[in-house]
C-alpha cells in the first residue's frame, strides 16, 4: 500500500552531517581582515590626517551652521522637485498633446544640461531678464520686481537644483503610476470616482512602492549635489563651502575636507534609515507581512532570550 | 410595461482596425439575470464595459434606465457627457472584475467604505456600519481589517462583490467572476450571486462558462460569437436542444 500506518512509525534521527569545507572562504576572509587592518592603521598612524584639526572643527558654530544651510538646500530642493515631478508625471500621461509635450520638452532640457551650469545660470539671471513682472501674458502687468532682489544666492541654488530635480522626479513619478495596474483604474471608474480622484486617492498611493526607494536615493544624491552651490558663494555658506573658506586662510585642506565628508555621511546615514520606515509605511498590503524594524527584531530577540534564561532557571531549580 | 434597465440597439465597438462587436441588440428587464456565455474573444467583455461606458461604442445606441450612455442627445445632435457626469451614471451600476482589481493598498473594509464616502458623500460612520452588514453577507465578517494580498481568490472576489453592492446599484455585472479562482472556491462566490438573484431581485448580467449557475440562477442566456449575439433563450433551450451549431460546439466543449 501506498500510504503506510502512520501510528506505526517512528520519526528518523536527525541528519547529523559533517559540513562541506570552503578553504577559498577562509582565505578571502583572511585577506580582508589583513588589508582593513593595513588600512585601519595607516589612518591612525599617518599625521596627515590631521585628527586634531578635525576634531577642532567639527562642532565650530561655522560648519554647525553650514550643516543647516545644507539640509535646508536639499528639503526645499527636493520639496520642489516633487511637487514638480508629480506635476509634470500626470501631464506627461495627458491626453492632451500639448500638455504632453510641453512635459516632455522641460524633461529634455533640465535633464540635458548640467547642474551646475543650471546653478551659474540662475545665479546670472538678472543679465538675462533684468526685472520681473507679475500680470496677465501681454496685457497689463501689475508688480514689477528686479531679479538682483527677488534671487539672491541662496534662492538661485535652490531653484537650480529644485527645478533640475523636477525633471529626474518626473521620470520617477511616471514608472511608479504606469507600474499600476489598469484594473485599479477600471474598478475606481467603476465605482464612480472621478480621474483626479482615481489617481489621488488609488493610483499615487499605490505608485509610491515603486517612487519611494528612487526617490531615497534623489535625495541623498540631492545632499551631496548642494556642494555644487558652493560654486556660487552662499552667504552663509553651505557645509562644502564653509570649510573652503576655512581652509582659504588656514591651508589645512584634507582635514577639512574629511571634516565636511562625515557630516555628509551622517546626514545620508540618518536619511537611509528614515526612507527604511517610509518604505515600510507605504508597503503595507503589498506584502503578506511586514518586515520586522530592527527594533522589533531587537525586543523579540531579547524577549526570546529573558525567557529561554527563566525557563533554563526554572528547569534547574525543579531538578534541585 | 415597465422601461428596460439595459438597451442595446446594434452596438459596434473597434479597438483601431478591429471590430469586437458587429452589431449587439438586447434588452434586460428590472429585476431579470442574464448570462453571456461564448468563446474568448467574442466580445462578451467588451460589451460588458460599454455598459458603464468604461469603453465608448462606435455606433449603435445604449441606454441604461432610460438615460443614453456616456453621450446627451438633444434633437439629432449627440453631446459627450462630462467626466463628472459619466461618474454619476457609472456610480449605480456595480461591476465585478475577472481579477478582483481589490485596491492593494486598502484593508477589506477600507475598499467597500471608500467610494460610499467620496463618490456617495455618505458619513464615514454610516459607511462603515452599511460595509460591515454587506462583508457579514458575502460571509466575510471575521476579514473587515484584512489587506487583498492576505485573503483567498474567493474572499477577494466576495470582497469585490460587496464593495459594488456598497453603491447601491441598480444593474449589477460580473465579467467572468469565477474564472481566476481555483475550482474549489469558484461555489462560494456564485453561491453570494445566488443570494442576490434570489432574495434581492437584483438586475445582472453575468459573463461566464458557469453552466450550473446559470441553470439555477439566469432567466436568460445569451450566446455570443464573432461580435454578436448568435443565439438566445431559457438555459432549458440551451441544455436540451441548442439550435445554432456554432453553440452546439462550445457548450460540448465546457460542459
Amino acid at each position: 500500500m501506498a500510504v503506510s500506518d502512520t501510528a506505526e512509525q517512528v520519526r528518523p534521527d536527525e541528519i547529523k552531517a559533517i559540513p562541506v569545507r570552503h578553504p577559498g572562504r577562509w582565505v578571502a576572509a583572511g585577506i580582508v581582515v589583513v588589508l582593513g587592518a593595513a588600512l585601519a592603521k595607516s589612518i591612525a598612524t599617518n599625521g596627515n590626517f590631521q585628527w586634531g584639526v578635525i576634531r577642532q572643527y567639527f562642532l565650530t558654530s561655522q560648519v554647525l551652521h553650514a550643516v543647516l544651510v545644507t539640509i535646508e538646500l536639499t528639503v526645499l530642493a527636493m520639496a520642489i522637485g516633487i511637487v514638480l515631478g508629480v506635476l509634470l508625471a500626470v501631464m506627461r500621461l495627458s491626453p492632451n498633446p500639448l500638455v504632453a509635450s510641453a512635459s516632455w520638452l522641460y524633461i529634455w532640457f533640465f535633464r540635458g544640461t548640467p547642474v551646475l551650469v543650471q546653478i551659474l545660470f540662475w545665479y546670472n539671471i538678472s543679465a538675462l531678464y533684468p526685472r520681473f513682472s507679475v500680470g496677465i501674458p501681454f496685457g497689463p502687468q501689475f508688480a514689477h520686481f528686479s531679479a538682483n532682489t527677488l534671487i539672491k544666492t541662496f534662492v538661485a541654488g535652490v531653484l537650480a537644483l529644485g527645478l533640475n530635480e523636477g525633471a529626474y522626479m518626473a521620470e520617477i513619478v511616471r514608472a511608479g503610476i504606469i507600474s499600476v495596474e489598469e484594473g485599479q483604474t477600471d474598478a475606481a471608474q467603476s465605482l464612480g470616482m472621478t480621474r483626479l480622484m482615481t489617481m489621488r486617492r488609488i493610483v499615487l498611493p499605490q505608485a509610491m512602492r515603486v517612487i519611494i526607494p528612487p526617490t531615497g536615493n534623489e535625495t541623498i544624491s540631492m545632499l551631496k549635489t548642494t556642494s555644487l552651490v558652493s560654486a556660487i558663494a552662499l552667504a552663509p555658506p553651505e557645509l562644502l563651502g564653509a570649510v573652503e573658506n576655512v581652509y582659504d586662510r588656514t591651508y589645512q585642506v584634507i582635514p577639512l575636507l574629511l571634516v565636511a565628508s562625515i557630516w555628509y555621511l551622517i546626514l545620508t546615514t540618518v536619511l537611509t534609515i528614515g526612507q527604511y520606515y517610509l518604505e515600510r509605511y507605504f508597503g503595507r498590503g503589498a506584502t503578506r507581512d511586514l518586515p520586522e524594524t530592527p527594533l522589533q527584531r531587537l525586543r523579540r530577540n531579547l524577549f526570546a532570550f529573558r525567557h529561554a534564561t527563566v525557563e533554563a532557571s526554572e528547569a534547574a531549580a525543579e531538578r534541585r | 410595461m415597465s422601461e428596460p434597465m439595459v438597451k442595446a440597439e446594434q452596438v459596434h465597438k473597434s479597438f483601431g482596425r478591429l471590430e469586437v462587436l458587429k452589431g449587439v441588440s438586447l434588452e434586460v428587464q428590472p429585476g431579470e439575470v442574464v448570462c453571456m456565455i461564448g468563446p474568448s474573444g467574442s466580445g462578451k467583455s467588451t460589451f460588458l464595459r460599454c455598459i458603464n461606458h468604461l469603453e465608448r461604442i462606435n455606433a449603435g445606441r445604449l441606454w441604461v434606465d432610460g438615460k443614453l450612455v456616456g453621450y446627451r442627445q438633444s434633437g439629432d445632435k449627440i453631446y459627450e457627457l462630462r467626466d463628472a457626469e459619466v461618474c454619476r451614471e457609472r456610480a449605480q451600476i456595480g461591476m465585478v472584475f475577472q481579477r478582483f482589481n481589490l485596491f492593494g493598498h486598502m484593508t477589506a473594509l477600507e475598499n467597500v467604505i471608500e467610494a460610499p464616502i467620496r463618490v456617495k458623500k455618505v458619513t464615514k460612520r454610516n459607511a462603515i456600519a452599511e460595509a460591515r452588514v454587506l462583508l457579514e453577507r458575502v460571509g466575510l465578517a471575521d476579514k473587515v481589517n484584512v489587506y487583498p494580498a492576505q485573503l483567498s481568490g474567493g474572499q477577494q472576489q466576495r470582497v469585490a462583490i460587496a464593495r459594488a453592492l456598497a453603491m447601491t446599484p441598480k444593474l449589477m455585472l460580473f465579467d467572468e467572476p469565477t474564472s481566476a479562482l481555483d475550482p474549489e472556491l469558484v461555489g462560494e462566490v456564485l453561491e453570494v450571486m445566488k443570494a442576490l438573484a434570489f432574495d434581492f431581485q437584483t438586475t445582472m448580467i453575468v459573463v461566464t462558462h458557469e453552466m450550473g449557475f446559470a441553470r439555477e440562477a439566469a432567466d436568460r442566456v445569451l450566446m455570443m460569437d464573432d461580435g454578436r449575439i448568435i443565439e438566445e433563450g431559457t438555459p432549458e433551450h440551451f441544455f436540451q436542444a441548442p439550435r445554432e451549431e456554432r453553440t452546439k460546439q462550445f457548450l460540448a466543449a465546457i460542459l
